[in-house]
């Protein structure tokens, strides 16, 4: 009897042992729920954020460097126990109120065992909570670089960077950016993105149950350090770009001046402007209203993005599709008594001689002799018809970089307008259009748009002769062999070399005897041509497109002054500032032309329905 | 031919065996980043209190064979008395009242009662004239367990009053009616049945059951009385069940009962402990995450991991091969002290070591149960592992004591095979 319950005993422990030894296995081997849930628990991924690459100008000056933002983030699950909460808010300086909304948002937005309780602290703040964080578990930092800037200057070009949005999230094909990850937004951060931003390194560790690290994961194994960003390198020179935004203060508009033997472009200015500080990821929060609703746009990015009938300016064009296709020669001359007759309506000229050769016809911008050329280029017998002979002139100015985007590296560029055949086919009918109906675009009016940026290309391809190569602002990449491929081949245009003589001529009679000879250089040989563009929204644009010296062009310009008036006026006298700055550098005295800089400096150009609704400090320091 | 028997190495070997398994796991559960040497800390201070059982241990083999036989009923009631005097001097530690403190220690008389109660029960029960079927007897028997869990039950700490119970595989083991047992596990049942399906649908469910069988039975009248008798006892325990689970036991005792039979889920609350207890075991995989390395431990999550569940550290840092190794070395040990129970020749010698064998087995049973979610959360120590001063030495003398009788048993009589 004992015995036998001596052996139940006996069985019954070994029974036990042996239930609990298969509940063991069914929770440790079989079952790896747990594993998961340990791993989700106590498992933390660090993301090391890389420096990102520093921008310089030409001339290696810094203009944008980092500068760290701090991140107050709380471990999730969150457990707050034995955490002081008054102290917290009294050092965080909010109220119980917001602590607890900004808590549970926390809690909702969690993400890989974290969640941002406070975005960009400041730093001062950052030092206060950083000594005693402590004392508050489970609350840490987490740095991210944001962008300073070295110069008030520039902002459209250099962009801003801003936290990656969910379309980009979703779009990676290699999933690199996570939510809440800083990417260039616009300008050269954006182009240069993926040169810029570098690699972003991990850390794995383990967290205790109040998010304090307890040491890495598997000794680092699955550790990936940073790689920090390419410097960069732009062929902007700083020094310019300040001038110019100088002279194009409290004015609408824009200059773009490109290096015609490389197409690097060595200022770029959009007017108004605003500090690019104003626009990192700490203060955008608090301006991008303010720049949003200012009527001016402030950030619409005019060199690359807005359209302008060229005016004027566009004539040298003109004459050399002329002389190109046939439809004049370089001797042409037409006679102009002040006026172009078309049927019922005139086309008025300005005051100047009645017979005008190619020459004076640029330097006087008599609008007869174009739209004779004009008349003539859509009459010429080897054209079927208008709709051909439209097609080629489209042609020819496409060769220009028309009516295209040119491929600059600075994103929201804008391609202009230039219409095909099939726009007036569909406007008048077909054939039932001839070089009447289309007159205007003899001197850059109509429909016809063109960004400062294509008119100075423009100007550089005139001034090499019948190439150029597409603008950009990159000079260097490091670590890269060279700068992009198409950024160093030529595009030549359908002009051929022989024919830009006489035209060269003509705009170099403009700053001798011609619409800008007021504002001549003294010991610069500037090739200019001037431009009124008519405005049907208020008064005339004011538009230059030059280059120079002319024999060994080191610069091509172009500068729009919106409803500002003559382009003699303003644009070429603000182009004419800027060549000789660039070309004589420091070696100009400062008072060489003390009163036509001045007078650009001084004068408010903005429109009076603007006035008033304008906040300044979005440009300040 | 008199031989001198000596000390079982077996048995020797697994308690020191499973001892070290304590120490390093005291102090990986303990471990600090770059902090101390085992010597040092908790698993310091759980060494050092082997090493005072140890001593202990070689006046216990100095002694005569006959001594514990003759103090039995002093130990029991000196550490009776110890009992009532923590209820008066005793201290709080987290909410019961079970410490007496001396100095910069503080003892658990709760933990020493064990092994009093054993040499009374070993007494009684070895005691000529004792008989299962004798009322007087059976009192007697009651009392010496019944004093011991009330005492210490008035301290508040219910866990270690159930301890206690573990005393019933003893009678058991000794002639008492299995009955007994067979009621108390039906009585099991019917409780945990009856919190999954409430009374009500089970007495129904019985009552169902009830018909069927008499539908095959109807035959035989003999049946219909006994088994209705069971039935109506059967509905009257769960209806009582019922009613005592919902207005006698406390809000947090539910549902320490209802987490454990999955019947709610509260992870944060009252299931918390179990719940991130199984994580870590169930996170060590097969073979574990390495000594030192286990991430939910070391990272706190899991309330008391050195004491009550230390099986967490084991469990987690040595997977599946290191826990159910720990769980056969604990069942190879409670057999053979079972054996070494039977081969005793003496009745008192026998009921003794088998007592401390119902312990172990009663304290493993729970303490692993608990931390793999198969038992409630009853706050015991897994013996000679968790980290404890009182448990250690505790189980440490009672071990070393069972041992030395096992050792001098050549010298004893044997005894009418009861």
């Amino acid at each position: 009897m004992n015995k036998l319950r001596s052996n139940y005993i006996y069985f019954g422990v070994v029974l036990i042992g042996l239930v609990y030894i298969i509940r063991l296995l069914q929770i440790q081997v079989l079952d790896d729920k747990y594993v998961n849930i340990a791993e989700r628990i106590s498992l933390r991924k660090q993301t090391v954020y890389p420096q990102r690459g520093l921008i310089f100008d030409r001339n290696k000056k810094l203009i944008v460097y980092n500068d760290p933002v701090y991140d107050l983030m709380v471990s999730v699950p969150i457990r707050l126990k034995g955490i002081d909460t008054a102290a917290f808010c009294q050092l965080l300086q909010i109220e119980r109120k917001e602590f607890d909304t900004r808590l549970a948002k926390a809690k909702r937005a969690s993400y890989r065992g974290k969640s941002v309780f406070k975005k960009n602290v400041a730093n001062l703040l950052y030092a206060r909570v950083q000594e005693r964080l402590f004392e508050f578990n489970g609350f840490f930092f987490e740095i991210r670089q944001d962008r300073n800037y070295k110069y008030n200057s520039a902002a459209h070009l250099l962009g801003y960077l801003g936290e990656v949005n969910r379309k980009q999230l979703k779009a990676q094909s290699e999933v690199y950016y996570e939510q809440g990850d800083f990417n260039g937004k616009k300008g050269v951060e954006r182009f240069y993105e993926k040169e810029l931003r570098g690699v972003k390194g991990e850390e794995y560790f383990y967290v205790d149950k109040f998010g304090v690290s307890r040491g890495s994961y598997k000794e680092g194994k699955l550790d990936k350090e940073a790689i920090d960003g390419n410097n960069l390198l732009l062929s902007i020179d700083i020094a310019l770009q300040q001038y110019g935004e100088k002279l194009l203060d409290n004015k609408m508009g824009s200059v773009v001046a490109i290096e015609p033997q490389t197409g690097e472009v060595l200022a770029l200015i959009s007017s108004p402007f605003y500090n690019p500080t104003k626009f990192n990821i700490q203060n955008r929060g608090k301006f991008y209203n303010m720049a949003i609703n200012d009527p001016t746009k402030p950030i619409f990015n005019r060199a690359v993005s807005a359209p302008y009938p060229p005016g004027s300016t566009f004539k040298p064009v003109m004459a050399l599709l002329g002389i190109e296709d046939g439809a004049i020669t370089k001797n042409t001359h037409f006679g102009c008594q002040g006026y172009y007759r078309l049927g019922r309506r005139i086309i008025k000229c300005h005051g100047h001689t009645f017979s005008t050769s190619l020459q004076r016809s640029i330097a006087s911008s008599c609008n007869t002799y174009y739209c004779n050329t004009f008349k003539n280029m859509m009459q010429l017998e080897k054209y079927e018809n208008t709709e051909a002979a439209y097609n080629s002139w489209q042609t020819y100015l496409s060769s220009f970089g028309l009516g295209k985007k040119l491929g600059i590296d600075i994103s929201g560029e804008y391609r202009g307008w230039l219409k095909d055949a099939a726009f007036y086919d569909k406007m008048h009918g077909a054939g039932r259009w001839n070089y009447a109906r289309i007159i205007s675009l003899s001197f850059g009016q109509g429909e016809l748009g063109l960004t400062p940026l294509q008119i100075a290309n423009i100007a550089a391809s005139i001034a090499n002769r019948g190439y150029y190569y597409t603008p950009h602002v990159v000079r260097q990449l490091e670590n890269m062999e060279s700068i992009p491929e198409k950024y160093l081949v030529k595009n030549y245009t359908m002009i051929s070399p022989d024919n830009f003589g006489p035209v060269i001529e003509g705009m170099q009679e403009v700053t001798i005897s011609g619409t800008a000879s007021h504002i001549a250089i003294p010991g610069i040989n500037i090739a200019g041509k001037t431009g009124t563009v008519q405005n049907p929204h208020g008064k005339n644009h004011s538009a230059y497109m030059a280059f120079a010296p002319v024999d060994n062009p080191k610069i091509a310009i172009a500068v729009v002054v919106e409803e500002a008036g003559y382009g003699s006026t303003w644009a070429a006298p603000i182009a004419h500032l800027m060549i000789e700055r660039y070309l004589m550098g420091d070696s100009i005295g400062p008072s060489a032309r003390v009163y036509l800089e001045n007078k650009m400096i001084d004068s408010d150009l903005i429109p009076y329905k603007y006035k008033g609704l304008r906040n300044k400090s979005l440009y300040g320091e | 031919m008199e031989s001198k028997s000596r000390i079982d190495t077996i048995s020797l070997v697994l308690f020191v065996v499973i001892a070290a398994v304590g120490v390093a796991s005291v102090y990986s559960a303990t471990y600090e980043l770059g902090a101390e040497s085992i010597l040092e800390g908790r698993s310091g201070k759980q060494l050092m209190w082997f090493g005072v059982s140890a001593a202990i241990g070689v006046i216990i083999f100095l002694l005569n064979a006959n001594f514990f036989e003759l103090f039995s009923m002093y130990f029991y009631v000196a550490l009776m008395l110890l009992l009532v005097v923590v209820l008066g001097i005793g201290s709080d530690i987290n909410g019961a009242r079970s410490w007496i403190k001396i100095g910069s220690i503080s003892i658990q008389p709760s933990e020493f009662a064990k092994y009093g109660t054993a040499f009374a029960v070993a007494t009684l029960l070895s005691n000529i004239d004792f008989s299962w079927n004798r009322g007087k007897d059976l009192i007697k028997i009651a009392t010496v367990i019944l004093i011991p869990m009330g005492l210490i039950v008035l301290q508040g700490d219910t866990g270690s009053a159930l301890v206690f119970l573990s005393f019933f595989l003893v009678f058991y083991r000794e002639g008492l009616t299995p009955t007994i047992l067979v009621i108390g596990l039906v009585a099991i049942l019917v409780f945990v049945l009856t919190l999954v399906f409430t009374s009500l649908y089970f007495s129904c469910g019985t009552a169902v059951l009830f018909l069927i069988f008499h539908a095959f039975t109807y035959s035989n009248k003999k049946l219909l009385v006994p088994s209705l008798k069971i039935l109506g006892i059967v509905v009257l325990f769960s209806l009582s069940v019922q009613f005592l689970f919902d207005n006698v036991l406390q809000k947090h005792q539910q549902k320490r009962i209802q987490v454990t039979l999955n019947l709610i889920e509260d992870n944060q609350g009252a299931g918390y402990n179990v719940n991130q207890s199984k994580i870590a075991i169930g996170s060590g995989g097969a073979s574990g995450k390495g000594f030192l390395n286990g991430s939910h431990t070391k990272g706190n999550f899991i309330p008391e991991q050195e004491t009550d569940f230390i099986f967490c550290t084991i469990g987690e840092e040595g997977g599946w091969i290191y826990s159910s190794l720990t769980i056969g070395l604990f069942m190879a040990f409670i057999l053979r002290l079972y054996h070494l129970g039977n081969r005793a020749k003496k009745k008192f010698k026998r009921i003794f070591i088998s007592s401390l064998a119902s312990i172990i087995f009663f304290h493993v049973l729970v303490n692993v149960g608990m931390t793999i979610g198969l038992m409630p959360v009853i706050g015991i120590p897994l013996p000679l592992i968790s980290y404890g001063g009182s448990s250690v030495l505790a189980f440490c003398i009672f071990i070393l004591t069972a041992l030395k009788m096992d050792a001098s048993r050549d010298g004893d009589l044997v005894s009418a095979y009861a």
